[in-house]
């Protein structure tokens, strides 16, 4: 059943982060892959999100957790293509450049998965002190 | 018809990574072994991939579909954060490099041993 769960949550999460990337494959002039940075920084937020307001009281039910966070937001984000693109734009363009996507992507997925996290979690507290 | 590619590809590759991730508990409870196994061979195998054929279907079915699925951006950092909050400052800085370090080192690689194949 969580294998199933996770399975559609997949699938959505990767026919999601396909259609972001045809969507902004115009964005910009440069080579610099927008479409795997939005997929990869909005699923760092969402699923900080979620695993904050699951931290004090498990306020989402865990076969949605699993369904959701690590099929879905799992899928949507993607390690792999970035790998792939951060050499591609080294070969493209410059170092610089590649090393700004890594940059950028380290720092700002960071932010926002802290900053998820502790939005859920205050929420999760306050779950808690109401009963 | 290419949506469909990538959704069965999204499927299979989600379901590879929570099986793997249900297999491989973090070492010694710090260090995930799960997410960083399936990072790293993910972008040796879509490397791989890019540098063998030109894009096509197996792109969308193999590439977009199953290894950007079987990967993950998200559990990583949400993984670190953990980390941080449980002030596990040295596992968590090792996770970081290793991951992107041997990750583009490793797509890389594969890249160029698709191209030479």
């Amino acid at each position: 059943m969580n294998y199933l769960a996770v399975g559609i949550g997949g699938m959505a999460g990767s026919v999601i982060r396909y259609m972001i990337s045809l969507g902004t494959m115009n964005v910009g002039t440069a080579a610099f892959p927008y479409g795997t940075f939005i997929a990869n920084m909005l699923g760092c937020l969402i699923l900080g999100l979620l695993t904050g307001l699951n931290e004090q009281k498990k306020i989402i039910p865990k076969p949605i957790m699993i369904g959701l966070g690590t099929g879905m937001i799992g899928s949507l984000t993607t390690f792999s293509t970035f790998g792939v693109e951060t050499v591609r734009l080294y070969e493209a363009s410059s170092i610089y450049m590649a090393g700004i996507y890594v940059l950028l992507s380290a720092g700002i997925g960071l932010l926002l998965a802290g900053g998820g996290f502790y939005l859920g979690q205050k929420r999760s507290g306050k779950e808690v002190t109401n009963g | 018809m290419n949506i469909l590619l990538i959704a069965i590809g999204g499927f299979l590759g989600a379901i590879t990574r929570y099986f793997i991730a249900n297999k491989f508990p973090p070492i010694k409870g710090t260090f995930p072994s799960a997410t960083f196994f399936v990072n790293l061979t993910g972008s040796f195998l879509l490397g791989f991939l890019m540098g063998i054929m030109p894009p096509s279907k197996w792109t969308l079915f193999l590439g977009i579909g199953f290894l950007g699925s079987y990967t993950t951006f998200s559990t990583f950092k949400v993984e670190l954060i953990r980390q941080f909050q449980e002030k596990k400052w040295k596992p968590a800085l090792a996770y970081m490099l290793l991951s992107y370090f041997g990750g583009i080192l490793l797509a890389f690689l594969g890249f160029l041993s698709g191209q030479n194949l």
